[in-house]
């Protein structure tokens, strides 16, 4: 064989795995979205990704609700309702954080920092408890503005974009700051007309993340949300799939598929700042 | 009077960097330090949520190491976390490997890869991996095709756990991407030197490649293990912890405690034993590092 041939060979066969891994990796999105258009009668008869007669009582059913004041809809606005402040309260919160650690020298700073570093490994699994009898004592549970799941973020609390913006700010020369403090620039002045339009490429992959994380949420609202009247599509998901499971499929998966198609949206446009953004602060999946 | 003026006027000017980190600061103490040491004490205690607080010492810790339940818990999570974090890792690393020779369409392959990681987190995923396991779900369909009748994989005591574990290696994107970029940074010279010398496609892997990623090793090993320790929702929806207690993580069973029996003492100093064991394994493997992780000059 020549070396040619090998080569092309070679080529050929990291080809064909890459692609048996993609449809492995693929074939049950596929499948759950052609299922969702299925009868139920047909959803288990076979593993075909095409419905034979395809049908919209999934969708169908999947708008009429479960009675009581809860569907779909009111639940996709729920998630919103947590989801949008959390992205920006966490946008300003750890732009401003991250700028006080990277571009000033204060009493204590190392070790603030150090704290800091610190709950970047500080397990979810230990806060959950104390946090809860917390947010009870305050009257927080159930709270219409969902304020367990968004105050936090109004301080910087997720550690990991403040870590991001932190590892960003250091690549960004300090003479920019200088320049600007001698053309009589406050602190204030700088974040803004300086740091933030450099810091734009970051803030946009934390905006992503913020995003995806906070619909995906499921701990927060299974712990903070009892009305169902206030359910986020999360818990929705979930309660339709006990009330359902075994009789009507198509509507489970065309709910589940509604939930998460406007994080499939946001992740076809912006795929590189995502990928950009798991590198950049080196991450969490 | 004037003078302390100005010495207040200039001590707010050296510190004025703390204003900009006081709001974290605040946010700090009052949702992770606060709590977080709360939780401590409240492990010594029996608090229930509706019927008072007394300390109690050690008993809750005792009971943990004396309860047969408990312990499972912890075995269990042990299992799932050491098979979930070599199996998603090892794959990650693997199809990095194959995207890094230059082929045509990586980009394409490695947006694919990536989808699984950005959903996966959420419900209607694990409503997704209920569809797909159960025990007339699509695998079993598949299976049925070579006439090979599957088990009730989540209803079975020795797959269910191995189930999830596979929702979690299914999500292997975020770290191949991260693997990705270490194996882009390095030198193509000096596979061409090894294979001059006559290296083959395998040993260039393990003498050079992965020496020189191992920093990116140890990073992907810390965040995935103290993620999988604390796996709640893949079982918590999928298999509700059963059967007969197989998914059951401490995560759960914290869960339960806390939230179903209102425990909190009790939760507390699960939840703090998970936490020790944790920060164990983090020293254990922040000390490993100087034998195994390679730093060259420029990353140190």
């Amino acid at each position: 064989m020549t070396r040619e041939r090998r080569r092309g060979l070679s080529a050929l066969l990291k080809y064909l795995l890459l692609i048996l891994v993609g449809f492995v990796m693929l074939y049950p999105l596929l499948w759950m979205v052609g299922a969702s258009f299925k009868t139920n009668s047909e959803i288990f008869s076979g593993i075909g990704l095409l419905p034979k007669q395809p049908s919209l009582q999934g969708y169908r059913d999947a708008m009429s609700g479960y009675g009581g004041d809860i569907n779909i809809w009111q639940a996709m606005l729920n998630t919103y309702k947590i989801v949008i402040p959390k992205v920006v309260f966490t946008l300003l919160s750890c732009t401003v954080t991250a700028y006080g650690f990277a571009r000033f020298h204060f009493k204590g700073r190392n070790f603030l920092f150090l704290l800091l570093m610190s709950t970047l490994f500080l397990p979810n699994v230990v806060l959950n408890v104390p946090q809860f009898i917390l947010f009870n004592k305050w009257g927080w549970i159930d709270h219409p503005l969902y304020l367990p799941m968004i105050a936090p973020t109004l301080f910087a609390q997720d550690t990991y974009f403040v870590f991001m913006l932190i590892q960003f700010l250091r690549n960004v020369p300090k003479e920019l700051d200088e320049a600007a403090k001698i053309d009589g620039c406050s602190p204030l002045g700088t974040l803004w007309h300086v740091i933030v339009p450099v810091l734009k490429p970051a803030l946009v992959s934390c905006a992503l993340f913020q995003f995806m994380w906070s619909n995906n949420d499921f701990m927060g609202p299974l712990l903070y949300v009892s009305s169902p009247s206030r359910y986020p599509a999360a818990i929705f998901v979930k309660m339709s799939m006990d009330a359902d499971a075994g009789f009507s499929w198509n509507r489970i998966l065309a709910l589940s598929l509604i939930s998460i198609l406007p994080s499939l949206i946001i992740f076809f446009l912006a795929q590189d700042q995502f990928i950009d953004g798991v590198t950049a602060g080196s991450v969490k999946g | 009077m004037e003078n302390g003026g100005k010495r207040g006027n200039h001590f707010f000017r050296e510190n004025r960097g703390f204003f900009f980190i006081l709001p974290w600061l605040f946010g700090f103490i009052l949702f992770k330090g606060y709590p977080f040491l709360s939780s401590l004490f409240y492990s010594f205690t029996d608090f229930h949520l509706f019927e008072g607080i007394h300390r109690i010492g050690l008993q809750n810790y005792q009971e943990i190491f004396r309860n047969k339940k408990i312990l499972a818990a912890f075995a269990t999570t042990f299992r799932y976390a050491f098979m979930t974090v070599p199996l998603k890792l090892c794959f990650a690393l693997f199809v990095a490997y194959i995207l890094n020779f230059q082929l045509k369409g990586v980009k394409l392959f490695r947006t694919a890869y990536y989808i699984p990681s950005i959903l996966g987190g959420s419900v209607a995923i694990s409503v997704l991996w209920k569809a797909i396991f159960k025990d007339n779900g699509i695998i079993n369909l598949f299976l049925s095709f070579f006439g090979v009748q599957g088990p009730n994989w989540l209803a079975n005591k020795g797959t269910a756990l191995f189930i999830i574990c596979l929702l979690r290696v299914w999500q292997f994107g975020s770290s191949m991407v991260i693997f990705l970029v270490a194996l882009k940074s390095v030198s193509p010279d000096l596979y061409e030197a090894a294979s001059l010398d006559g290296a083959g496609k395998w040993r260039q892997f393990f003498s050079i490649t992965v020496p020189l990623i191992t920093p990116v090793i140890f990073y992907n090993l810390v965040t995935q293990l103290v993620q999988a320790f604390q796996e709640f929702n893949g079982p918590y929806i999928i298999t509700q912890g059963g059967p007969r207690g197989a998914t059951t993580l401490v995560s759960l069973l914290i869960y339960n405690n806390a939230f179903k029996k209102y425990e909190m003492g009790m939760a507390s100093a699960e939840a703090w034993v998970l936490f020790l064991i944790l920060l164990l394994f983090t020293l254990i493997l922040q000390r490993s590092q100087k034998h195994w992780v390679y730093y060259s000059d420029e990353e140190v």
